[in-house]
């Protein structure tokens, strides 16, 4: 009994809500079939029925995923930080340090607004730009809000695609940055200042410190973004049986091979969150745009920020960011090229 | 106490200056709040990630906007 009584409540409560979810996620569809076909009492394969149908099974659908894989992130994400990645990746060799930047690029707790005393950081362990690069390719590149839409909207193997050229994208430019030596471009105070190291003590959480960690992400992110994939889904299901199937395929389809580069150059400009650009993504794909380009148009828009370039700006020149802003294009231009002309899907 | 919050301008930190205040405001406690923007001055208290929550000089929290109730328990530490 006095076991019971020290759980903290907050900790019980995912292992009640998990079983929930589940039933929840498993009933969603006869449920959805049962509330159109019965109680509304729809006449089944009308255009405005089944629109209806996708956005009332959709919506919760996604939005159930996507507090699932936050919540999870969010513990994850408790175990690493910006001292930790950083303690990481010092006296890491080139390409290793890619790698591994990458990687924990995707894990490590992160927002853009926080690149430049990131960058310094990394700087003053010694950690090559390049390194730092394929760090700060990553991070806001393969994000979880992208997999969980990518995952629900059109399969594991697209959401893998998405995450493995997202990681290649990041260890190859960032290799490539840092075989450039683009140091003279950095901004001359960068190197002149000390800051001292940093005392990056380690506080042991608990682990229900982590599960409310995991409970503030929802919170924080969920809350931003959903909106964004209710408007998103409701443009999608309204495309869904008004627009023709093939209105975009003599545009972004595969016949056309400078569609890539151009979503690619529409895309850069263009700046959106995840929860906003896959809905779109899916309806383009379902009018007849190729997967490539899609992806293309969407790591652009995710991938390259105009605001994270102006953040940037004070520590670097801005040749340095236009040759950044350059090979970030060119490798998605490839991304895109290589799933419209050798993938599968 | 000397409160200082250390942020670039983004809205993360904007939220945490508000908060701050409004915890100070709320609960009557005897602090002068100082929102240092300047990135040269951040990186003197080491921190990788902003926004940063700084206590008599103190790194209390970074890289998080905290909730007004984690606020009131690192202020009533000092």
């Amino acid at each position: 009994m006095r076991l019971l009584v020290n759980v903290n409540k907050k900790s019980v409560i995912p292992l009640v809500l998990l079983p929930v979810w589940f039933l929840i996620y498993n009933f969603l569809k006869p449920v959805t079939d049962w509330f159109i076909d019965d109680a509304l009492g729809m006449t089944v394969g009308n255009h405005f029925t089944e629109a209806l149908r996708f956005f009332v099974f959709e919506v919760p659908k996604v939005l159930l995923l996507l507090t699932l894989i936050i919540f999870l992130v969010g513990i994850v994400r408790s175990y690493f930080s910006p001292e930790k990645t950083r303690k990481a990746l010092e006296g890491k060799s080139l390409f290793t340090g890619n790698v591994l930047a990458s990687m924990l690029g995707i894990v490590t707790p992160f927002c853009s607004c926080s690149a430049i005393p990131l960058f310094l950081g990394f700087v003053e362990a010694g950690i090559p730009i390049g390194v730092t690069f394929s760090f700060l390719i990553a991070s806001p590149m393969i994000n979880e809000v992208a997999i969980v839409l990518l995952f629900s909207m059109f399969g594991w193997k697209t959401a893998a695609i998405y995450v493995v050229s997202g990681l290649v994208i990041a260890i190859i430019a960032g290799w490539v940055i840092g075989k450039l030596n683009l140091r003279h471009w950095v901004q001359d105070w960068v190197y002149q200042s000390q800051f001292g190291n940093s005392d990056s003590e380690s506080e042991k959480l608990k682990f229900k410190d982590r599960i409310q960690y995991g409970y503030n992400a929802v919170k924080e992110i969920v809350g931003k973004v959903w909106i964004y994939v209710v408007i998103g889904i409701a443009v999608g299901a309204g495309a869904h049986g008004y627009v023709p199937e093939d209105f975009m395929a003599s545009l972004m389809g595969k016949s056309a091979w400078y569609s890539v580069p151009l979503s690619v150059i529409i895309g850069v400009p263009l700046y959106s969150n995840a929860a906003g650009i896959i809905p779109i993504v899916s309806v383009l794909i379902e009018k007849g745009a190729s997967l490539g380009t899609a992806l293309a148009f969407m790591m652009a828009v995710i991938g390259l920020s105009l605001p994270e370039m102006i953040i940037l700006k004070k520590v670097l020149k801005i040749q340095f960011i236009l040759t950044f802003a350059g090979i970030m294009a060119v490798g998605i231009v490839l991304v895109g090229f290589i799933f419209n002309y050798l993938v599968f899907l | 106490m000397e409160i200082k919050i250390l942020g670039t301008g983004c809205a993360k930190c904007k939220s945490m200056e508000r908060l701050t205040r409004e915890v100070v405001e709320k609960n009557g406690i005897q602090a002068t709040i100082n929102k240092v923007e300047d990135i040269t001055e951040i990186m003197k208290y080491h921190i990788m990630a902003t926004p940063a929550l700084v206590v008599n000089e103190k790194v209390e929290i970074k890289g998080l906007v905290p909730s007004e109730a984690e606020i009131l328990q690192v202020l009533s530490k000092y």
